[in-house]
């Protein structure tokens, strides 16, 4: 049969490979805090219970107040931010904030393993015991029913079905216009109202059993012909942090393996939400120019030339089989989404 | 004439309070027992809040409650007895918890009551007759013994559990006492509850369940049997539970619909849920606003949202719901029929066949150059593109993915041997799928390209043993597609009855004669250009028995059909 294979229990061999990984990467997290300046530092008002939220930023003045009152409203009580070399208005923005604590690093952000490292570090010294969220600035979490149920009862009802986190997919969003143009709202949803109804593949990578999705817009767009550097669009934001655990590839997937297989079952469809990714804002076009040039980005960047120079074409990336988002009920029919028996 | 509350909490004080406050405001004595985990100075706290309402009173010592254990029932029993004791104008007795919010006016559930005196509401069944529990244990709860706490004592849980099922050790039940299992949440007579707790051989029951597993579902359930006059086997007390058997949980969203629920009270109430407490907290009926009742409607919500989550939905595949192979419900979403070999046979198949069927009908979709979307989409419903490569990376998804999107409407797509040949298991293995072969009809494409004959006969080499692996997949004995193998041949003897057969398949409620015949392709000289490849010593068998000097007419609608009289 070709279908999507099972995933077998790793064999031992992988698995003592794993442990040792995941060691690995919580002594890299562990080394990282020398890089972190404390800016802010407001972690002593985290309360037990407490929803946190962790994330690695830079230069993105023009999302930070729409993300964080998104976040606020759904109920993170902590914002625990790395800023990364921004050159903006955002660090001053945020020390302001009373629910923010900030550090800084000038530190490689690719040699911080994409920033999982600060993160891992901030995760270990402040999350274990609480649900954390890991989101990057250009994503806004929403899961089922989220305007009247908020974080603290997700949470709750993960804890009460067993599940250790929540898996979600990574929606691209975009705008009807070509990018680049326009202005950018306060209201990343005012523009972007675009997205992709398909087609997500899921499969199961043999080394360790995570669970990779790709698809969608950018493979659509941009990877038409190279699909093995499509986005993984499957990421685990929410989790309820033990130490010992570790993001292993970015946050898509983690260690101790078992975390990954949280959604494992017999047809049977578990509690999911939806990252809506705000990435193709009208100032798109320059920041590809910039991370051209910074060669940050993950994976080779050599090879995603190609990509950034797709950008600064200035594409329309809006197709006739394209849906206008409506809300999560929408997302729940279309599969994207599930409320796992959560009504 | 009055009900009494007893109000079992442990967390939430404040909702408690508050719900305890318009209980005994709208003149109802309520008692109060809080676990014993509850910190001293919180319950202080709490007790500070409450304090000088002659209505309300609390238990004193606090039991320890912890869940499936006896303390919850021995809670029960010493909150009855206080308030028994204390109004002696309790006629009946509701038993409610502190995440519990009334759905309706106090003076609807008094008049109610007051129209049933003898009645006792309380959930019942015998665990011979009723599978009531889910998941767990059913006779076990009363034959074995449960010293061990199954939250914080697991592994010792189990393990006794094990060792007392190895041993066979049974014990045997009180005499005279029919175990009954049922919701925890009850409303009594007065009369009953004297009865039980003042019952000679309470001690002996007491010892007796508690040892039982979960006796807060067992102990009232059954001895309500012994004692009571007219029980009514159900809940006034609203409370879903999910297929792990925990509850589920009303949150700000379900006001509309616990308005319109026929329970008096609903649990468990998420504590944030303002508009819940604000909505539904009053004893007037211009706020609580209830509608007609109409229960089945919230029944329907939560048996759908088990059967989601349990089964999920056919074909769909993503971030939470990745099924094991063969233990899903249903690879693709919906059915789908390919084509091989027609539209080499026929001039025009598709838009043909789209025209009678009124199906999707899309062209080769795995062409090695792109997907042959119908009416040459480059983008097709749910933004599938047409890139190869990107099919290609996984071409069963692609499938799934294209049924999934389309969901509702039958997709129809050609294939051939010189497609991607990596979905034939998948679609022999799904019962979704109608596959209809012509074998050997590609060749009629190699025939009329005019090329070399060196050319041709590599090429038909080729394209045979593809088709030849293709057959022997499609003929496996787990193939659970709708499958019809056809040589070119065969088919050619009578294709208008073969066409018939498909797409009686295709559309079964609408089977039409069919009308218009598809044109078939010009085969003149065909047979002599097979006869030909196997002199130069190319055996094109897929084909069949094709003769060399063979020139089929142009297909007419099949006017005298044979119609089976039923």
């Amino acid at each position: 049969m070709t279908e999507a294979p099972v995933a077998p229990p790793l064999s031992p061999w992988m698995a003592t490979r794993m442990r040792w990984k995941r060691r690995r990467l919580l002594w890299r997290a562990f080394l990282s805090r020398h890089v972190l300046r404390p800016v802010v530092d407001r972690t002593s008002e985290i309360a037990a219970g407490d929803v946190l939220a962790f994330t690695t930023l830079r230069n993105e003045i023009a999302r930070l107040p729409y993300f964080l009152d998104h976040h606020r409203r759904l109920g993170v009580a902590h914002f625990l931010i790395v800023d990364n070399g921004s050159t903006d208005t955002g660090p001053v923005f945020l020390a302001d904030q009373p629910d923010v604590s900030l550090w800084q690093t000038s530190a490689s952000y690719r040699e911080a393993r994409f920033g999982m490292d600060w993160l891992g570090w901030l995760l270990m010294r402040h999350g274990a015991g609480h649900w954390c969220l890991t989101v990057d600035a250009d994503e806004l979490l929403i899961y089922p029913q989220w305007q009247t149920r908020p974080l603290p009862a997700l949470c709750a009802r993960l804890e009460q079905t067993g599940a250790p986190a929540l898996g979600a997919l990574m929606l691209d969003l975009y705008p009807r216009e070509p990018l680049g143009t326009g202005l950018a709202p306060a209201d990343p949803l005012e523009v972007l109202r675009g997205f992709d109804p398909g087609p997500y593949r899921a499969r199961r990578r043999a080394r360790d059993g995570a669970l990779i999705v790709q698809g969608g817009t950018r493979e659509r767009v941009f990877f038409a012909d190279t699909p093995e550097r499509g986005p993984t669009l499957n990421k685990l934001p929410l989790v309820k942090w033990r130490r010992g655990h570790a993001y292993a590839n970015a946050s898509h997937s983690m260690l101790p393996p078992a975390l990954n297989r949280a959604w494992d079952g017999p047809g049977d469809t578990r509690l999911s939400g939806v990252l809506l990714h705000t990435k193709f804002l009208p100032g798109i076009v320059e920041r590809s120019v910039e991370e051209r040039t910074r060669g940050q980005h993950f994976g080779e960047p050599a090879a995603f030339d190609a990509y950034y120079g797709a950008i600064a074409a200035r594409p329309t990336i809006w197709s006739e089989e394209t849906l206008t988002l409506d809300g999560w009920e929408q997302l729940c029919a279309l599969g994207l989404m599930a409320d796992g028996g959560w009504r | 004439m009055s009900v009494g509350f007893i109000l079992l909490v442990h967390t939430a004080l404040d909702r408690a309070a508050q719900v305890a406050r318009h209980w005994a405001g709208s003149g109802c004595p309520v008692v109060i027992h809080a676990d014993r985990n509850v910190p001293e100075e919180r319950f202080d706290a709490f007790r500070a809040a409450l304090a000088g309402n002659p209505n309300i009173r609390f238990v004193e010592p606090r039991r320890r409650c912890e869940w499936g254990t006896w303390g919850i029932v021995g809670a029960t029993i010493d909150a009855s007895a206080l308030m028994l004791k204390s109004f002696p104008q309790v006629d009946h007795v509701y038993l409610a918890s502190g995440s519990c919010l009334p759905l309706r006016p106090v003076p609807e559930l008094r008049a109610y009551l007051a129209e049933r005196p003898r009645t006792d509401f309380i959930e019942s069944a015998t665990i011979d007759d009723v599978d009531w529990s889910k998941g767990g244990f059913d006779h076990e709860r009363f034959t074995l013994r449960f010293p061990f706490a199954f939250k914080t004592q697991r592994g010792l849980f189990d393990r006794f559990v094990t060792l007392q099922r190895g041993l066979g050790m049974k014990r045997s039940l009180p005499a005279g006492l029919v175990p009954h299992l049922g919701s925890q949440w009850w409303c009594l007579t007065r009369p009953t509850l004297e009865a039980i707790l003042g019952d000679p051989r309470r001690g002996e029951y007491e010892r007796f369940f508690r040892s039982v597993w979960i006796p807060d579902e067992s102990y009232f359930q059954s001895l309500v049997r012994l004692h009571a006059n007219r029980v009514e086997s159900r809940s006034l007390t609203l409370s879903k539970f999910d297929f792990q058997g925990k509850p589920h949980t009303f949150y700000d969203d379900h006001l509309q619909l616990l308005r319109r629920s026929d329970c008096f009270v609903a649990r468990k109430i998420w504590p944030q849920a303002d508009r819940l407490y604000s909505s539904l907290l009053s004893n007037d009926p211009q706020i609580t606003k209830n509608a007609e009742p109409n229960p089945g409607k919230i029944d329907r919500l939560f048996t759908h949202a088990v059967e989601r989550r349990l089964r999920g939905r056919p074909g769909l595949y993503m971030q939470s719901r990745f099924p094991l192979s063969d233990r899903d419900n249903g690879k693709s979403c919906g059915p789908y029929s390919v084509f091989e070999g027609f539209s080499d046979l026929f001039e025009q198949f598709e838009s043909w066949l789209s025209k009678t069927t009124g199906c999707r009908v899309h062209g080769h979709l795995y062409a090695p150059d792109r997907a042959h979307f119908a009416g040459g989409e480059k983008v097709y419903n749910g933004c599938l593109p047409d890139s190869a490569a990107l099919r290609d990376y996984n071409p069963c998804a692609f499938l799934t993915n294209l049924t999934w999107s389309t969901r509702g409407e039958r997709q129809c797509f050609m294939f051939g041997p010189a497609d991607n040949q990596y979905p034939t298991d998948f679609m022999t293995g799904d019962p979704h799928a109608q596959i209809s072969v012509i074998t050997g009809a590609w060749a009629i494409r190699l025939f009329r390209r005019k090329a070399t004959s060196e050319e041709v006969r590599k090429e038909a080499a080729r394209l045979q043993r593809i088709e030849q692996a293709h057959v022997e997949r499609l003929r496996a004995h787990w193939a659970k597609a709708r499958i019809r193998i056809w040589t070119l041949a065969e088919f050619i003897e009578a294709p208008m009855d073969h066409l018939q057969e498909i797409l009686d398949e295709v559309s079964p409620r609408g089977a039409r004669r069919l009308t218009e015949a598809p044109r078939l392709t010009d085969l003149t000289g065909f047979g002599r250009f097979l006869q030909e490849l196997k002199n130069e010593g190319m055996n094109l068998h897929v084909a069949g028995d094709f003769p060399a000097g063979f020139d089929p007419a142009p297909l007419q609608p099949d006017t005298q059909r044979r119609y089976v009289v039923k």
